[in-house]
Formats: structure tokens, sequence, C-alpha cells
């Protein structure tokens, strides 16, 4: 018998909506949905058939029996490993405090789950993966607009002109989102793409702009100077909403065009035509103003450069431009209850609130914790242990080495998670979830022009002894007495206490997957009901921000140039591919067939002049040559000569799993000194400010001798 | 005559390798065969920006295909709206096919030790539904067409 049953992707965390075919417990077909998808899906999407199969996952809980690492194993039951668990935790709270307890998960709308599982334990300490990702890009958005990164969505499909700053759509693949730039481009906008290297995205623009790495600011900076010089930016708007707006001329003066076109050494004659363009274009232009901007030292900057940019557009809430997602008020509807229990008042370990005040107190920055697992005289007390809820520090972040260091002071490490992790496989439990297709998760919310509510359904059983998160945490609230902010026993009870109110029940997903909250887009607001809107002390766009100031920040920051590679050096940059989801499916059969390791990209001058031909060998080293791996070129005259490129998530280190162990090379490991190198006035890691050793390697085979 | 085409439009593929994949989960496949293939030529610059064509091959469906004839046991067919498949039921797995034709299009099935290969998803088309690799391309850049209908 054959059933359809609408879900949510797990594959990456775009979480495309799907419709799933099930025969016998067997999936045998998975879509977008095709009432919002039009059937579309990506590789990854498709190849989460091949995970279901895959036996090179956790398949009961685990504890370990050897050293930290060394990959020993005991076998346990559920009840074994919650009690296991429970215990620890017991005694981490007695002997050091509940605050000693740190829960990572990733960011998106399953998160309060887990928040209110630590909170209720008594810790303030949840935190998220951001600060490798989206954290500049949402603090900027905070300072200027005092909403976070996801206070605006992006009209693309009716937009002009769309302008990208390395945000590789196509890689980084956004399926809705990259429709809609293709539907833009067929009616004749225009797409103008900046990075460092030539991509599937940048193959799409009308403009290209190839900069040197760390750049991105100056021409961000010259493109203000020049839209103020001409005067086409929207007056009134500025006057009623936008504070200290001649503070910001008066910062532009200096960077003007034929400036910029030196530093990022591109033509001025190109970015004057770019101006051009935006002119003929504006309002409907969208400076896209970012996602993973954990780059460089100066991303926050950068990221608040393009903000001002949508600012001077005159595009905010306009057609064409940047409109405020709308939720269920809008549609004069109640909203869905999520689990939930308030902060405890103590300081959090990674000092976000007391020490940094100008960063979102929600999930705080993970790395900041290492520095109160290093030493206890600064911090108010140390960190015992961490939960990490699929989420991987030793992938996501520089340095797993020293950080396994950091880690060993810890008495309690936890993974929960649908496959091994790095830091699953060095931490003491493994709790392996069900995968997304074996799984219900909570209900959420996408707002938007159409606000709705969307679930993720059960496609199989699972097959092998895994849990959902849901039943995970609650079991372990159980036992540690806080069941009451877990109140439910199955999922259906769990759905109807979220819908309680709304005059929905589960059932009415099932025809479509989601229930829209309006039947038609809500109208944008009108230009006067802008004023509450803006959530920044002054309820203005500031342009100055106070919280800025007042951490002894500069809002308007001058231009410093990037450091320059030493000979035999390369500026290590690091990015996606549109079948791969950073480390987490490098292990997928059907990916691994399509994309089994990763190369190293390097600009086809500099590989001539170190003797590199395309597909050699390569010895890939850390500035002070703690770590070294090699990997094969791929030389392409389209990237930058100072970068050398590579996709993130390879070199991994698991021997259960077999096809994607040793494959490749981890860029994180290759990041010396880099687990401090944070960006102040944005939060997030600068990886992108690591330079490594290049060289051909001995290893490439001159005769090769057999016997 | 054919009926059927399948049409890459190159403006809007983005080379995500996706269609290769929803290929491979429709028929089952393990890995190892990949009945349709993504290729763009290398960048070259156009008015400053590096561009590039995409192409999409499966198998070309010919209409006086090689790999017909050559089957020991009859079954590659060539069915009269022009689509060529393999009878699962008859092949031997002995690839003369694959040898015969000069894309050396029909694979191994090394579950099912038979040949495998591009059916334009005929048991999809036959229920009036378009083949995998183009329902579920990410952007739409595939179009099943339908020759007699032009
Ligand atoms: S982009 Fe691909 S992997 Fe990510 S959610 Fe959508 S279909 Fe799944
Ligand atoms: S799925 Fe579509 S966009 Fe992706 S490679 Fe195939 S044809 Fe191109
Ligand atoms: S397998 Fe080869 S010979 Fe046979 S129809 Fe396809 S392309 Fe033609
Ligand atoms: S038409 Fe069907 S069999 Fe042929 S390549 Fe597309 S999905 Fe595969």
């Amino acid at each position: 018998m054959k059933k359809t049953v609408y879900s949510i992707c797990g594959m990456c965390t775009v979480r495309c909506p799907i419709r799933v075919e099930v025969e016998n417990n067997r999936v045998s077909w998975i879509e977008g949905n095709p009432h919002l998808m039009d059937h579309a899906l990506c590789a990854r999407g498709s190849a989460g058939v091949a995970l279901l199969d895959d036996d090179e996952r956790p398949q009961q809980p685990l504890i370990r029996d050897g050293g930290r690492g060394a990959g020993r194993w005991r076998q346990v039951s559920w009840p074994t490993a919650y009690d296991y668990i429970t215990e620890k935790l017991k005694k981490i709270k007695k002997e050091y405090g509940p605050e000693s307890v740190v829960l990572s998960s990733r960011g998106g709308p399953w998160q309060s789950m887990y928040k209110t599982f630590i909170h209720a334990y008594g810790s303030p300490n949840y935190t998220n993966h951001d600060c490798t990702c989206g954290r500049n890009t949402h603090h900027a958005s905070m300072s200027l607009n005092g909403v976070g990164r996801k206070g605006f969505a992006y009209d693309i499909k009716n937009t002009r002109h769309l302008v990208l700053f390395g945000r590789n759509y196509f890689a980084s693949l956004q399926i809705a989102q990259g429709n809609q730039i293709l539907d833009m481009l067929d009616n004749g906008g225009r797409l103008t793409y900046v990075d460092v290297r030539q991509t599937m995205t940048g193959v799409k623009a009308d403009r290209f702009f190839l900069v040197r790495p760390g750049t991105d600011y100056a021409l961000a900076l010259a493109v203000i100077h020049e839209v103020i010089k001409r005067n086409l930016y929207p007056k009134d708007f500025i006057d009623k909403y936008v504070s200290d707006f001649d503070e910001l001329c008066a910062f532009a003066e200096e960077y003007t065009p034929a400036w910029a076109a030196k530093e990022c050494g591109i033509k001025e004659k190109a970015i004057m035509a770019f101006v051009d363009e935006l002119a003929e274009d504006m309002p409907k232009v969208i400076f896209h103003p970012g996602w993973n901007l954990s780059r460089y030292k100066d991303s926050f900057y950068v990221s608040r450069a393009l903000h001002i940019l949508n600012v001077l557009m005159g595009n905010i809430e306009t057609e064409g431009g940047l409109f405020i997602p709308k939720g269920p008020g809008d549609c004069g509807k109640k909203g869905i209850r999520i689990l939930d229990c308030p902060k405890p008042d103590i300081k959090r370990g990674d000092g976000v609130g007391w020490k940094y005040t100008h960063f979102d107190k929600g999930p705080g920055l993970a790395h900041l914790f290492f520095e109160a697992m290093r030493s206890k005289s600064e911090n108010p007390y140390p960190i015992k242990a961490w939960i990490a809820m699929r989420h991987d520090p030793f992938c996501g972040m520089p340095e797993p080495q020293r950080q396994k260091l950091l880690f060993d002071r810890c008495d309690l490490l936890v993974s929960i998670d649908t496959q091994y992790s790095e830091f699953g496989w060095y931490s003491d439990v493994i709790l392996p979830e069900s995968s997304y297709l074996e799984r219900d998760n909570p209900i959420c919310l996408q707002k938007g022009a159409k606000p709705r509510l969307i679930v993720r359904r059960k496609a199989v059983e699972p097959k092998y002894d895994t849990k959902p998160s849901w039943e995970i945490f609650k079991q372990l609230a159980d036992r540690l007495d806080i069941s009451e902010y877990f109140p439910y026993n199955t999922i259906e009870d769990l759905y109807a206490w979220q819908l309680e109110g709304t005059g929905y029940t589960i059932r009415d997903f099932e025809e479509k997957g989601f229930i829209d909250l309006c039947d038609e887009p809500i109208p944008l607001y009108e230009a006067d009901r802008l004023k509450d809107q803006f959530k920044t002390p002054s309820g203005k766009i500031e342009i100055i921000s106070k919280r800025l100031t007042d951490a002894g920040l500069p809002s308007l920051k001058p231009y410093e140039a990037p450091d320059k590679p030493v000979r035999g050096m390369f500026r290590l940059l690091y990015g996606r591919s549109a079948v791969h989801t950073h480390g987490h499916t490098i292990n997928n059969p059907l990916l691994e067939e399509l994309m089994p390791a990763n190369t190293l990209w390097i600009n086809k001058r500099a590989a001539a002049k170190l003797g590199i031909k395309d597909g050699d060998l390569l010895d890939v080293t850390a500035s002070d040559a703690s770590y070294s791996g090699t990997i094969h070129a791929y030389v392409t005259e389209f990237i930058h000569p100072e970068a050398v490129y590579t996709v993130h998530g390879f070199g991994r280190q698991i021997p259960l799993q077999t096809r994607s162990y040793h494959a490749g090379l981890s860029d994180q490991k290759l990041m010396s000194g880099k687990l401090d190198d944070w960006d102040k006035a944005g939060g997030a890691i600068n990886l992108c400010e690591a330079f490594v050793f290049v060289q051909r390697s001995m290893r490439n085979p001159k005769r090769r001798i057999e016997l | 005559m054919n009926k059927y085409l399948i049409h890459l439009n190159s403006k809007r593929c983005i080379g995500c390798h996706a269609c290769e994949v929803h290929c491979k989960i429709n028929k089952n496949l393990p890995v190892g065969p990949i009945l349709c293939e993504i290729s763009h030529k290398p960048l070259k610059s156009v008015k400053g920006v590096p561009k590039t064509e995409f192409s999409f091959r499966s198998c070309y469906h010919c209409d006086d295909p090689f790999c017909v004839p050559v089957c020991p046991v009859g079954a590659m067919i060539k069915r009269a709206d022009g689509i060529v498949y393999v009878d699962q039921e008859k092949c031997i797995g002995c690839m003369a096919c694959a040898g015969a034709c000069p894309w050396t299009i029909p694979q191994l099935n090394p579950q099912t030790n038979k040949a495998i290969k591009c059916d334009y998803c005929l048991e999809r088309v036959d229920q009036g539904l378009k083949p995998a690799c183009v329902t579920k391309c990410t952007t739409h850049a595939l179009k099943f067409l339908c020759l007699t209908e032009i």
C-alpha cells in the first residue's frame, strides 16, 4: 500500500517542505512539496533515502568504554543511557552548580525545546552553531535595524537588481529563493556577483567583481560614497526613519570608487557603471546582507554596510525590496504555543549579557565558553559538561585539536545526533536520534508574506533503535524532575498542546503538509506605519548604534586593508557545494558517489610559479606547522591569486564512517590560532583569516615501482 | 518516430547534479550506475563574467538503435513511441548492448547483475507523469517534450 506523507526535509537547515511516498515502510520517492515547491528538490534531498538505509550511523545508545576518542563503545539500552546521563548531571549540579552545563544545538525552529531543557535544569547556557554562521549578519542587523537577520525577508522575484557579496545561492542552496532568482533573471532582472572566485551563482551574473580577499568592505563603502554623492538615496524615508545620516555622509567622503578599485583590484569604470545601473533600478534593488559571514575581521562591518545600502536604495518594505515577514497577528490569528522556560537569573558562562552587552543573549556565543573552560579566575564558574544536540563543535569551529584539550576538563560530553559527529566520537555518550524521515518534530511557524504553520511528520518507522528528540528530552526531563516543562507523553499530546486555542488540529496538516494562516499575501505596511518596526533604542534605523557605542565599538569603522600572504602562503577560504551539507552528508553513499573528496582551488598563475599542475597532489600546512594534509589541486584562473579555496566538511576521522574516513582535507584543522580570533563587534569567529603553506607534494609519482 | 525528448534550459541549470540522484532513487539504484549526466564547458569570460554552458545526457533513444539488435535475448526493446528500454525479466547481463552503443550508455546494475539505462521513466510516463529527473529538477531547467504536440 502506497501512502503519502507531507514533511520537512532534514538534509540541510533550509528545511524545504517535502512530499514523501512510502510503500511497506520503505521510502520510494521524495519530492519538494508540490503546493509550495512545484516538486523541486536538490540532490541531498533525494539522497535522504540513502541516509535511511545507511548502517554506518549509530544504531543504539552508546557509552564510552575506552579513552575519549578511542572508539570503544558499550552498546546500552535507552533507560541505561538516560540514567547514566541523569546521574552525571545531578552530580555536576551538586558539585559545581547547574550553570556549569552547556547545551548547544543548531539554530532554527526547534531550538525552544533544547533551550527549555537546559533552562529548566537550571543553566542559562544555551548556545548554538551560529558563531560560525550568521551571527555577524544577525548582529549587524540588530545594531542598525533593531531586529535580527530574519527581521527582513527579500522579495527577490520582483526585484530588478540583486547584488550578492559572496552569497553563493546556487551552492549554499535555498531552492525556493534560487528559483526566484532565476525567474527574476528570466524576466530581465540583473544580478551582480562579488566574490574572490567564480561560482555557480556567479556564472548567472550580469556583472562580476573578482575582488581581493577581505576587501568587500572597500567596495561596499565606495558604493555608499557614490550613492550619496549622486544624491540617489530616498530623502523622505531617511529624514523620517534614519538617525545620524550626516555622520554616514562624512564617513563615506574619503571612500571613492577610484580608491576602492585599487584596493579590490577591479576597475573604477566598472564600479561607476554598476552605480549607474543601481540608479536605474532603485528602489527595486536588493543588497543581500550575507548569511555565513563568520569570515574576515571586518565581516560584521561589511554586513552593516550592505544593510545600510538597502536603506539607501529605499527598498525597506517595498515590492522588489526588503519586507517585514508577517506573522499570525497580521492574519488576525492566534499563534501556536512553543515549549518555554524562563532563563535562570545567572550570568552566562560565555560572558554575553554582562561582559559583552551588545550581543544577543538568546544563544550567546559558543566559542566564548572555551574561555571559561580555560581559566576559572576571570569567569564566574567552570564549565563541566557539554551536551551537543546535532551540533559538531569539532567540525564547525577551528582547531579541534585544541578544543579537545579544553573539553577534557569536562566531566560529561554528550552527543545527540542522527550520525556520528566528530564531537560525538570524542564524547562519553552518543544518543542516536532518528533520522528526519523516521521522526516527528513539533509544529513550527514560518513567517513571510503568507505566514503558515508547517510540521515534520514521520514517514517510516525507525530502522534502528533510535529515538526522536521530543522523546529524548522528555525522558531526561522526567528523570531530572523538570517534566512540568514538557507537558506531553506522546507527540499527539504535544501537537494538541501547541495548537490549543488556534482552532486547528493536527489533521488539518494532512491535506497539504501545512496550514496557510491567510488566503492572500498580507499587503506591505504603509510607509508611515513603519514607526514601530525598528526596535533600536531610538526606534530609528541607527547609523550610529547606541549599543555599539556603549560597548566602546565604532559603528562606522574606518577601512583597514587585509593582510597579504607572505611568499609560499595563501589565505585559506572555505565554502559549500550543492551536493554536500558541510560534514553532515560526506558519508552519504549517493552523495559520496558524486563528490568523494574536496579539492584545493588555486590560481593558475600562482600555481605555475610553484610548479603545480591541475590534479597534482598538494601538501597544505598550517601556519605554525601543527597540522598538514594532502589534497588534489584544482587549477583555475577564476580565483584570486592570494587565496586557496576548498569545500568544508571533509577530512573526517571516524573509522566507522568508511566512505568519508580521511577523505579529503579538513580546513578547520589548518586554522592555527583561529579559535581565539573572533569579531569583537559581530561575535562570530573569523574563519577566513588563516594562512597556509601550499606546495606540490613529494607524493606525486614520478615513476611507479610495483615490485 | 521518437515522440519524447528531454530538453535542458542551460540558462536555468545550476549544475547541482540533483537530477542524477533523482533518477537513481526512482530506480532504486545502488552506488555505481548513473543514468544521466550533467556536464559543463570550462568557464570562459564573456564581457567580464566567466560563463559556461550546461548539458544533460541520458540515452539518445536512437531512431535506429545499435543496442537493440545486438541483444541475444531480445531484452533491449524500442517501443512504438520511441522509448528504448531494458526488459529486466529477460536481460541476462551480458552487456552486449553497452559494447554496441557508441556512447556505452547501458550500465550494469551490480545489485541485479542486469543492464540498466535511461528509459524516460516509462512507468511514470505511462501514468501521465513526467520523468523523475524532470519532475524534481531543482530549478525546473529540465523539460520533457512530447514531440507530436509541437
Ligand atoms: S535545500 Fe535540499 S537538502 Fe536543504 S532542505 Fe531543501 S531539499 Fe533538503
Ligand atoms: S537538477 Fe536541474 S539544475 Fe540541477 S543539474 Fe540537473 S538539470 Fe541542472
Ligand atoms: S543505449 Fe546507445 S544505442 Fe541504445 S538507444 Fe541509447 S544511445 Fe542509442
Ligand atoms: S528520464 Fe528517467 S531514467 Fe532517464 S535519466 Fe531521467 S530519471 Fe533517469
